[in-house]
């Protein structure tokens, strides 16, 4: 009897009451909304393409560009030739190889400056302190063209420039270096230094299974950095030194012969890379500051040394707190390298999603085009450092 | 004193603190500490908090600096020499109160990370060793655990077989007990009073007046900084001297 009355009770309560049917509802109100404005802006924006007689479609890509490029790393460009595909393709290197360089360089600048942070010395504390509260507090863009336009651009000119040594110089059109160019007889340096780079995989194998044998501790690092350092060199040797160098010298209006790096990538690299790492340097202080000091004091009382507490006890604890910070600091920092239009860096936004989009009008595929390339990094960038992550953090348990 | 005697006494004493102080900035810590600790000697460190007995016990392997008098511990004397500081903290094991273990390490690992990279011994030799410290503090089932899976007496005693497995020859007890749920205190202290038995040197900080009673050789009281008054248990806990002793101790055993 009783259990038929309390059937009579539920029946009775009204559906929308209910907290699942609600969430229902709601869910797929939402997803009409969506659906709905999407369908309307897309029918709009067709409607009105085909009214001003713009062509959609991806036919512009095989077109000629018809213009120039400053800076163009592994590809040859041709104004009168190449299409704006390859005007996408160089936007995208040249975004990956600042992007890249930058993240090197942030990380190397951020780990420097989060650890002295930490230091008990006042003077290096300080600078280090100055130097995150400053750069921190000042926007990026106008960084970029502090760099760009008050640093890089009032170096002397060409005629006068500076040089460290005979073979490098630094004038107003960035710094020129001298320049490797191989001959025949050069492939035996890179698979030297390849085998380095296994033998040292190896030799770290050999040394862990060593240790964990006879208890001997083994200089993997050093012996590593001489590998990668002296087969290289012997390899060179044996081909007789299989390449020539191209020096920088000077010409009537320029620098011929040598590398040379433009002042937009050095502006970009350098204001990238030094903002970046001010952030990147507070992680990893809070990273270190995470792990309480009584791991130190652990350590230190079983006879470990500071050098090795910080690798085997401090490090493998604050990378678990600095990893996932880190990874949004490389994002931002890739996403940030478009600003390069503000100092005219050859970047996939200031060529493709600024030239090309203003030479062919074809706004909406350039925009996605840019768009999807940026969200394809991040992901990829985030996918790795999750994986890395993951790798870490089940050590804990 | 004759030169037989001198090295006779020297051998015998595990560690000799002589008219050491201590400054926190201007916060006189320790005040003209002199202590010696005979080898094998149980030591038990009481008074009431911020007397100063963690920084007198943390001093003794250097984790904190005194600035004044001296500190010699088995022999060596502690000075800004690192090599002797690492030779001293070899040599002395420390429990700390809230155990430290390395929580990204298994319960081995912890066992085996000084042993290995410390004193160089192989791998298999320390893990058997840390086995067998491990079956020592009864959790040998837990040794492929991490910290942070066992209970606070659980992770104190590894903490104790941990320090154990670097043999040292003395051990240094920073309240062991003071961070435990009152069901494990005694699985701890069970532990330290077996280690006691075998004759190892221990200095402890503690309040737990029944394991003083049980296994100290002397009890100290400090209080401001100062080493008021030291004894045996007995002595101690019947006919305190000084009126500081007395008042703590009716607190400690009101509340015990």
């Amino acid at each position: 009897m009783t259990a038929e009355a309390a059937d009579l009770e539920v029946a009775k309560i009204n559906k929308f009451r209910d907290p699942r049917i609600r969430a229902i509802f709601y869910q797929i109100l939402v997803i009409v909304l969506i659906v709905g404005f999407v369908a309307y802006v897309g029918h709009n924006t067709a409607v009105n393409l085909e009214k001003r007689g713009i062509a959609s479609g991806f036919n512009f890509l095989s077109q000629p560009a018809g213009f120039g490029i400053g800076i163009v790393l592994l590809m040859d460009f041709d104004s009168q030739t190449s299409t704006h595909l390859d005007v996408l393709l160089i936007g995208i290197i040249n975004t990956l190889a600042v992007s890249i360089s930058g993240i090197f360089l942030a990380t190397i600048i951020g780990f420097i400056f989060g650890v002295l942070r930490l230091s008990k010395n006042w003077v290096v504390n300080k600078i280090a302190a100055v130097y995150i509260e400053v750069i921190r507090n000042i926007p990026l863009l106008v960084q970029l063209m502090f760099w760009y336009f008050a640093v890089l651009s009032v170096l002397p000119l060409v005629g006068d420039s500076m040089s460290i040594g005979n073979n490098f110089f630094v004038n107003n059109r960035g710094v020129n270096f001298p320049a490797m160019i191989p001959s025949t007889g050069f492939w035996l340096i890179p698979v030297a230094l390849l085998v380095a780079i296994v033998a040292s995989v190896l030799v770290r194998n050999w040394a862990h299974k060593r240790q964990d044998l006879t208890g001997q501790i083994f200089p993997v690092f050093w012996v590593c950095l001489g590998l990668i350092i002296v087969l290289p060199v012997i390899a060179s040797l044996i081909m007789g030194n299989p390449f020539t160098m191209s020096y920088p010298e000077f010409g009537r209006f320029s620098i011929t012969g040598g590398w040379s790096l433009e002042p937009e990538f050095l502006a970009l690299l350098l204001g990238l890379s030094i903002y970046t790492g001010a952030f990147i340097a507070e992680i990893v202080r809070s990273g270190i500051n995470a792990v309480s000091h009584g791991q130190t004091e652990a350590a230190h009382s079983l006879g470990i040394r500071p050098g090795l507490t910080t690798r085997l006890v401090i490090l493998p604890q604050a990378l678990r707190v600095i990893v996932p910070p880190l990874t949004s600091q490389y994002l931002n920092l890739t996403k940030n390298s478009s600003l390069a239009t503000a100092i005219g860096y050859a970047d996939i936004t200031a060529l493709f999603a600024g030239t090309s989009l203003n030479q062919t009008g074809q706004a909406i595929e350039c925009i996605m085009i840019t768009m999807l390339f940026y969200l394809s990094i991040s992901l990829l960038i985030s996918m790795f450092m999750n994986w890395y992550n993951k790798r870490i953090a089940l050590v804990e348990r | 004193m004759s030169e037989a005697a001198m090295t006779q006494t020297d051998i015998d004493v595990a560690i000799q603190l002589i008219g050491m102080h201590k400054w926190y900035g201007e916060f006189h810590v320790l005040k003209d500490i002199n202590l010696t600790v005979e080898r094998g000697e149980k030591i038990v460190v009481c008074g009431p908090s911020g007397s100063g007995k963690s920084t007198m016990i943390r001093c003794i392997n250097r984790l904190e600096e005194h600035q004044q008098g001296q500190i010699i511990v088995d022999g060596i004397e502690l000075t800004n020499d690192v090599k002797k500081i690492d030779e001293i903290r070899r040599e002395v094991g420390m429990v700390f109160q809230h155990f430290n273990l390395f929580p990204h390490l298994t319960v081995l690992e912890n066992c085996t990370l000084a042993p290995i990279w410390v004193r160089k011994t192989p791998k298999a030799e320390a893990e058997a060793t840390a086995m067998k410290f491990l079956e020592r503090v009864k959790i040998p089932e837990q040794a492929m655990k991490y910290p942070g899976q066992l209970s606070g007496g659980q992770q104190q005693r590894v903490a104790i077989a941990r320090s154990l497995c670097m043999n040292p020859r003395i051990m240094l007890f920073d309240e062991p007990t003071s961070a435990l749920d009152p069901e494990m205190i005694s699985e701890v202290l069970d532990t330290m009073i077996s280690l006691a038995e075998e004759g190892m040197t221990m200095i402890c900080v503690t309040h737990e007046m029944g394991f003083a009673k049980t296994v100290a050789d002397r009890v100290l009281f400090m209080d401001a900084g100062e080493i008021i008054e030291q004894a045996p248990p007995q002595e101690f806990f019947e006919n305190p001297q000084s009126e500081r002793t007395q008042l703590f101790l009716s607190q400690i055993l009101h509340n015990g």
